[in-house]
């Protein structure tokens, strides 16, 4: 069994048995993750680049994990884009890298399309960390894979992305990965945070957290990103707490078989009280394991398919 | 020096004249139609245009010449070169140069590097000074040195205040204000708001922030009696707010380049930069109102908005790339291949929002095909099938999204100014 495309650039048209092969070739690397040496040859020989123009801890440190696991040398390019703006072009810098003779550039952009961009100007397997308001397919795996943990199964489970979805990659990714897998999706947020056209992709739209926790089985709250404009689009946090936060109480009174993701870093007291945050409805711990070996399937798959 | 053009359908809707005839220019003036002797015939450099059409020189009112500033982009020279190439014999360049054109000076400095060129460049003059929207341009004095309309271009004239007294202003000597309609608050995008943008996950810009603009420049122009011409419409809505203008007799015209009657959002799927520009491609929907619009004379010419951008500029991360498309090569070939030839509009209807219709929102002369007129004409053959190749443009700059697109009908030479540009070379026929 092999992935379709050499590239990992998002969830949207990827097949279902793509997705399928990635979570359960992601469940062998779980194991190996729990056993005390927690390492395996896979990849050795393969030279791996991070090439980071966002700031991002969590993603790259998950992402270089998950390539020491493998035994691959990994390079870590971190850079803001400001400071590249003005000198060497984004080309320039890719095909330095490249010349340096790599096999994977795992990217995270803050403009949307570069993965795709890259696809054109290097030869490399590509994998997109995040790029602008596009997609974060490895994050929405992962949250595939730990619902799939909690569940046995995504088709027929009701899930509800709640947040600022318009400025989410996590939500799109979630979106495409969720609908080919046969979950039922909604989106909870502000209706200034909901994007244009959402519905036509099969996505029920709520505007009430309540009905939100009551409908559904579990709820993946995104961070509420004050950095990224969303300051413009609700009147402030403690205003989106009131209305879209969630607590213990809220969830006692409508569900209490609710699962709740988050992808992180939270926002204690906006998305989730402190409360729900280390309660017993969320497996946000859980999400940040699978992501390790998510990103061990995806670089094995990638890595070791023949161009 | 005589030349004879052979055969050709002279055509001409400003004239009703539709006719197939031999044409003698002598030194740049038209001298005879029909009845050439054979000893004229011998003494001249004949051309066999047979059964192509010659129509009064098109010409293009928005296109960017990158000069002063940006040369490395296009300059005046290289600017009129793809002009002639695409089968144009005028332009009109907008003001957003290095220094913008706000200074009659700058003006003059245009009219001095294109004086000559067979391509007639007649510059446009800021509205504000610097374009910044805050006080008006030496408006009267750009006018006298050559400026045949003003406009902020690239961004609508700021605040409604200031465009007030533009309007109010332009109306001393009947130049028409051209607005690049979009409200900037609500412009922070890179493409087109919609389905298509939440999948792309680009910032994205409604089609409001167009129409807004749209709506307060033709009230303006209701209040002041002032001209204004919309440039480049691109939504179904501002189409509808300007043909409901004109049935109130409020002046207002309007252009639409190729790419928003050719190219629709699903274009940007592949995040190629090259189909990045401002206004940013619509829908579907909004293509076919820009059809309808062009059918019934709502918008009355074609313009390219030609935009020269270097390489390095445009092969960059999309929401950092600049927007535009250089556009004057394929203008033509577009809108005979996307209008005529899909029966939207008729060769005449065409020529008039090609060469004649700027010239009149612009109060120039239309070229007449006439003894003793000056010879300023376009040779197009409407059916010939060619292959659009990027690297063989004049313009100094590629950033074409319609390279390798096969399109039919082009243009074969322009003469103007004593002046001919055919296969590829330009040369005296004075």
């Amino acid at each position: 069994m092999s992935l379709s495309s050499r590239h990992l650039l998002g969830l949207y048209g990827v097949p279902k048995d793509d997705i399928q092969l990635i979570l359960d070739t992601a469940t062998t690397f779980r194991e190996v993750l729990e056993r005390p040496i927690k390492k395996v040859p896979t990849l050795q020989g393969k030279t791996i680049v991070n090439l980071f123009y966002e700031n991002s801890t969590r993603t790259r440190i998950s992402f270089e994990l998950a390539q020491k696991r493998l035994s691959a040398d990994t390079i870590n390019f971190t850079t803001s884009t400001s400071s590249t703006k003005k000198g060497e072009t984004f080309k320039d810098t890719v095909r330095n890298i490249e010349a340096m003779k790599v096999d994977m550039i795992v990217v995270r952009h803050q403009s949307a399309g570069v993965p795709q961009f890259l696809t054109r100007i290097t030869k490399a397997n590509i994998i997109n960390a995040g790029d602008g308001l596009h997609e974060h397919p490895t994050q929405a795996l992962l949250d595939m894979y730990s619902i799939r943990e909690k569940f046995g199964e995504l088709k027929g489970l009701n899930v509800c992305i709640v947040g600022d979805i318009a400025h989410s990659r996590v939500a799109m990714s979630n979106i495409f990965g969720l609908k080919t897998m046969g979950a039922n999706v909604s989106v909870c947020g502000p209706s200034t945070m909901i994007p244009m056209g959402i519905e036509s992709l099969g996505v029920k739209v709520i505007n009430n957290i309540d009905k939100a926790i009551a409908e559904n089985d579990v709820l993946n709250v995104l961070r509420i990103q004050l950095e990224r404009d969303a300051g413009r689009r609700i009147p402030s946090t403690r205003e989106y707490h009131n209305y879209f936060g969630i607590t213990s109480e809220r969830i006692e009174k409508n569900n209490k078989n609710i699962v709740i993701l988050h992808p992180g870093p939270i926002n204690r007291g906006v998305e989730l009280s402190s409360e729900v945050a280390d309660g017993p409805y969320q497996i946000i711990l859980d999400q940040v394991t699978n992501g390790v070996a998510i990103r061990m399937a995806v670089l094995y798959l990638l890595g070791t398919m023949v161009n | 020096m005589k030349i004879i053009l052979k055969q050709v359908i002279l055509f001409n809707p400003y004239q009703n004249l539709n006719e197939k005839n031999d044409l003698l220019i002598e030194n740049g003036i038209i001298k005879k139609i029909g009845n050439i002797s054979t000893d004229e015939f011998n003494s001249a450099k004949v051309f066999d245009f047979e059964n192509k059409y010659c129509v009064p020189g098109l010409f293009d009112m928005h296109v960017h010449l990158r000069e002063p500033g940006r040369e490395d982009e296009e300059t005046v020279e290289t600017g009129s070169n793809a002009a002639a190439a695409g089968g144009f014999t005028g332009v009109a360049c907008m003001p957003n140069t290095n220094p913008a054109i706000d200074s009659a000076e700058i003006v003059r400095y245009i009219k001095e590097k294109s004086s000559n060129h067979l391509v007639d460049v007649y510059p446009i003059g800021a509205a504000t000074l610097d374009r910044k929207g805050e006080a008006l341009s030496p408006m009267y004095e750009l006018f006298e040195a050559g400026a045949v309309a003003f406009s902020d271009d690239g961004n609508a004239i700021k605040t409604a205040a200031i465009l007030r007294h533009v309007m109010e202003y332009s109306k001393m000597f009947d130049a028409p204000i051209i607005e690049h309609c979009e409200d900037e608050s609500l412009a922070n995008g890179a493409m087109n708001e919609g389905l298509t943008s939440t999948i792309l996950g680009l910032p994205a810009i409604p089609k409001i922030a167009e129409d807004l603009i749209v709506m307060r420049d033709i009230m303006m122009a209701e209040f002041t009696g002032a001209r204004v011409h919309i440039a480049h419409i691109s939504s179904k809505n501002s189409v509808e707010l300007v043909r409901q203008a004109k049935k109130k007799n409020i002046k207002v015209t309007a252009e639409v380049t190729p790419h928003h009657f050719t190219l629709t959002e699903e274009a940007l799927k592949n995040y190629d930069t090259n189909f990045k520009m401002s206004p940013p491609l619509r829908t579907r929907e909004d293509v076919d109102a820009i059809i309808e619009g062009l059918k019934d004379g709502t918008i009355d010419c074609i313009a390219s908005d030609h935009a020269p951008h270097s390489i390095e500029e445009k092969e960059m991360e999309f929401i950092f790339a600049p927007n535009g498309i250089i556009g004057l090569e394929t203008q033509l070939g577009l809108a005979l291949t996307e209008l005529v030839h899909k029966k939207h509009l008729n060769f005449s209807q065409l020529i008039e929002k090609l060469s004649i219709n700027p010239r009149k929102i612009l109060n120039l002369p239309i070229p007449l095909i006439k003894e003793n007129e000056k010879a300023n004409l376009t040779i197009i053959d409407p059916d010939l099938i060619w292959t659009v190749d990027v690297s063989k443009f004049k313009s100094k700059s590629k950033n074409s999204p319609f390279d390798k697109r096969i399109l039919k009908g082009k243009s074969l030479a322009v003469i103007n100014k004593g002046k001919m540009f055919f296969e590829d070379k330009f040369f005296d026929i004075m």
